[in-house]
């Protein structure tokens, strides 16, 4: 009886022991890749492949679930506010939950749907086919030639999709307000200047989905990199790199809102 | 030739991504590369802002000619000063003018309204409306009302 207690107290101390360990693996194997830049002369060329895998293939489904949650967004403002009839007020409803919330999130949680299971399969299959051994038998460092050019393509596309995202969101706010609603033009855009200040709404809105870009390219290449390597365990570290990567990013943007929004 | 394409549709995202950033700080966020250095300064002391804040518009005859920069408790005589920035063209307000906080319908945002005077000097940068009006605060007015202490026949 007292074993058992001693068994299910080592299994717990394991499991946590595990968990840790593999934060700390995934630190270190993030600094390595980030500041292993010896010879990153000639890399150019595999950013740009990456940049073309991770941000632009990201672009479709970004900007159509923009448009529509744009056009969601005026929908439902405009139904709620011609209540009280202040329907100028959609455009800076739309504006300002884009700009803080909606925009860095939903395209963080696209984005670790769309580009980071993609990064973890890819990565995963690489291991399993044993193609990053080979490329440390031929003395190349997989972290610097397959990791550091994924990482960085997927924090400079992260922060460019979410702009989009706003952009085109807002346009869809503007197209159901305006065009098919009738709300008068000028009060929606003066009234969402007013509301929307520069630093405050699109400067923190950036930096969050900078935040969220590193979190979800970070997760998505450590999680192909440290997958077992065979197809049950590509298949594991592709949904456990979803699965973190989205209750990371909805927990971190709680945190982010936090510092940021408090004092409202 | 494969590559050049992947060039181009990068390039072509990166572009777009940053277009897109510029619209919204420009179109999105109003903001304006000629902010500095047209406006001059003027001040004002009320009783009560209600919900003023920084940056509402200051408006003269229905036009904005200018925003609010800081509101801050003056401690020698426990009234609020409100800083304005004015537009600078509009240098020929008036020294008996008065500056009151009226709200936009009856839920909407607060601003300062500049009812003009008959002086002949002007308020020059820097300078304070003597006559301001304070917020219209609707509870104190319905507790008035309640209370009977509004006298009808004023």
């Amino acid at each position: 009886m007292k074993l058992d207690v001693l068994d299910r107290l080592a299994q717990l101390g394991q499991f946590g022991l595990g968990h840790v360990q593999s934060l700390g693996r995934s630190g270190i194997f993030l600094f390595l890749a980030i500041f292993s830049r010896a010879g990153f002369t000639g890399r150019g060329a595999l950013l740009i492949r990456q940049l073309y895998n991770v941000g632009v293939l990201s672009l479709i489904i970004v900007t159509v679930s923009g448009l529509f949650i744009g056009m969601v967004l005026g929908l439902q403002g405009y139904s709620i506010l011609i209540r009280y009839g202040s329907e100028g007020a959609v455009g800076q409803l739309v504006a300002l939950s884009l700009l803080r919330e909606l925009g860095p999130v939903v395209t963080a949680l696209l984005f670790a749907g769309r580009a980071g299971s993609a990064l973890t399969a890819e990565i995963g299959l690489m291991k399993a086919t044993e193609q990053l051994s080979s490329m440390e038998m031929m003395g190349v460092d997989p972290l610097k030639r397959v990791i550091a050019p994924r990482f960085w393509a997927g924090v400079i596309s992260m922060p460019l999709l979410a702009a989009i995202f706003n952009l085109v969101g807002i346009l869809g706010g503007v197209m159901v307000g305006v065009d098919w609603l009738g709300i008068y033009e000028g009060s929606f855009w003066s009234g969402m200047q007013q509301a929307v200040d520069f630093v405050d709404d699109v400067g923190n809105g950036m930096v969050k989905s900078l935040v969220f870009g590193i979190v979800v390219t970070w997760i998505a290449v450590f999680q192909g990199y440290d997958a077992i390597p065979t197809s049950e365990g590509i298949s594991r570290a592709t949904t456990r790199t979803v699965v973190y990567a989205s209750l990371t990013v909805l927990g971190l943007d709680f945190i982010l809102t936090a510092v940021m929004f408090s004092e409202l | 030739m494969r590559m050049r394409t992947l060039e181009i549709s990068v390039g072509a995202f990166m572009l777009a991504g940053m277009l897109a950033l510029v619209v919204l700080a420009v179109k999105v966020s109003g903001l304006s590369l000629k902010t500095g250095g047209e406006t001059y300064e003027l001040n004002a002391y009320f009783d009560n802002t209600g919900a003023l804040k920084p940056r509402s518009r200051i408006s003269m005859a229905g036009v904005t000619i200018g925003q609010v920069r800081s509101i801050e408790l003056d401690k020698a005589n426990y009234m609020a000063r409100v800083v304005m920035d004015i537009d600078q063209q509009i240098d020929n307000i008036p020294i008996d003018s008065t500056a009151s906080i009226v709200t936009a319908g009856l839920l909407g945002e607060q601003y300062i309204s500049i009812s003009i005077g008959g002086e002949e000097a002007f308020l020059r940068n820097g300078e304070r409306f003597e006559d301001t009006q304070s917020a219209l605060i609707i509870e104190e007015l319905i507790g008035k009302f309640l209370l009977g202490t509004v006298n009808k026949n004023e």
